[in-house]
C-alpha cells in the first residue's frame, strides 16, 4: 500500500520554531539569528552592540558555537546574561536546542536576544529557530565571491553585514562585486559595511537593530 | 553532518505515518531533496541504513528524487538551471535572480505492508 505524505522533513523543527517565536512575542523579545563563517566577527559585532545598548535595553545572548567564541567572561563583565548551548559537535542550532536554553535566561528582562549560530554558512540555513530576523556576517578577507558559494544563506538573510572594511586597502576584495552578488541573490536584504576594529559603520548596525526591535513589537 | 538530524526527522515522519496506517513494515520511503537544500544524498542513505535498524523501516528501499537548483531572472523572466556557481542568466547575461527550485526537502510517500 502506498501512502502519500508530502510533508516537509523538517516540519517537527518548524513547529518547534513557531512555538519559540510565540514565546519571544509573548515576552516582547526581538530574536536575531546570527550566522557567519568562523572568524567573520560574529562575537565582535555582537559585543559592539552590547557595549552601545546595555543599560538602555535588556540584552541576552545564546551562544551556539561548537567551541565558545563569545568570551563568556567579557559578556558577563558587561552584565549580560549568556547561555552556551552544547551542540555536541553539531554543525547548526535547531529549534529544540534553542528552547532548552530558555530556562537559563531571564526572559522577562530581555528585549533583544542575540542567537550566535554555529560558524558555517550551510547547515544553519535549513533550521528555523523562531527568530525575527536573520543576520549574515561576511568579512573582507573571506573574498567577494562568498554570496555565490553560499546562495541559500545569502538569499534568506534579512541583513548582510560586511565586516573588516578597514582591511579593504590590503586585501583583494571587490566591494562592488560583493554588493552586486548579494543584491543579485536577495533584492530585499539590507547591506551594512562595518569595521569592529575602527568602529566605522557600527552606528548603522545599531540603527538597524533599533528599527528591528520596533518592528518586532508591532 | 546535519544529514544525521535530517535523516532522523525523515525516519520519524515515515514511522509516524506507518503507525497511523497500522503498517507492520515499511518497504519503500520516497523523498524529494533539492540540490540547494544543503543535504547530501549519500549521507542520507548512509544514516538511513543505521537509524532504521531495529525499526519497521529496516531494509526499506530509499528512493531519492533530486530537484535541480533553478533560478528565475528578475530582468527577463527566463528560468534556468544553475550549475556550480554560475548564476548568470543565459538569455540576458544579468545576475539578478530569484531561487525558484532546489530548496525542497520533503517526504513524498511511503509504501507499507499492513496487518492483513
Amino acid at each position: 500500500m502506498k501512502i502519500k505524505v508530502l510533508k516537509n522533513i523538517l516540519s517537527a523543527n518548524d513547529q518547534r520554531a513557531q512555538e519559540n517565536h510565540e514565546l519571544f512575542d509573548g515576552h516582547k523579545i526581538c530574536a536575531i539569528n546570527i550566522t557567519a563563517s568562523p572568524g567573520a566577527g560574529k562575537t565582535s559585532t555582537i559585543m559592539a552592540a552590547i557595549r552601545a545598548l546595555k543599560g538602555e535595553i535588556g540584552i541576552g545572548v545564546i551562544e551556539g558555537d561548537i567551541s565558545s567564541s563569545i568570551d563568556a567572561e567579557a559578556v558577563s563583565k558587561e552584565g549580560i546574561p549568556a547561555v552556551q548551548i552544547n551542540t555536541g559537535g553539531a554543525c547548526h542550532l535547531d529549534a529544540t536546542m534553542l528552547s532548552n536554553a530558555f530556562d537559563s535566561l531571564p526572559l522577562a528582562e530581555i528585549d533583544l536576544l542575540f542567537i550566535e549560530n554555529v560558524g558555517n554558512l550551510i547547515c544553519p540555513a535549513s533550521f528555523a529557530l523562531g527568530e525575527h530576523k536573520k543576520v549574515l556576517i561576511a568579512s573582507v578577507p573571506e573574498g567577494d565571491d562568498k554570496p555565490y558559494k553560499y546562495p541559500v544563506m545569502f538569499n534568506q538573510s534579512d541583513l548582510v553585514i560586511l565586516n573588516k572594511i578597514d582591511l579593504l586597502p590590503y586585501v583583494k576584495f571587490d566591494r562592488q562585486r560583493f554588493i552586486d552578488a548579494v543584491r543579485g541573490l536577495n533584492k530585499n536584504a539590507t547591506i551594512i559595511e562595518i569595521s569592529c576594529t575602527t568602529g566605522e559603520g557600527i552606528e548603522r548596525w545599531l540603527e538597524w537593530l533599533a528599527t528591528t526591535i520596533d518592528d518586532s513589537r508591532e | 553532518m546535519h544529514e544525521l538530524a535530517i535523516t532522523q526527522s525523515m525516519l520519524d515522519l515515515a514511522l509516524e505515518q506507518a503507525k497511523k496506517n497500522n503498517a507492520i513494515r515499511i518497504q519503500k520511503v520516497s523523498v524529494t531533496i533539492g540540490e540547494m537544500s544543503g543535504v547530501v544524498d549519500e549521507c542520507v542513505r548512509f544514516y538511513f541504513e543505521i537509524l532504521s535498524e531495529g525499526t519497521i523501516a529496516e531494509g526499506a528501499e530509499l528512493a531519492i528524487h533530486s530537484i535541480p537548483a533553478t533560478a528565475r531572472c528578475r530582468q527577463c523572466e527566463t528560468r534556468f538551471e544553475v550549475h556550480g556557481m554560475d548564476w548568470i542568466c543565459p538569455m540576458c547575461g544579468k545576475a539578478q535572480i530569484e531561487i525558484v527550485g532546489g530548496k525542497e526537502l520533503y517526504l513524498e510517500s511511503i509504501e507499507v505492508e499492513d496487518e492483513d
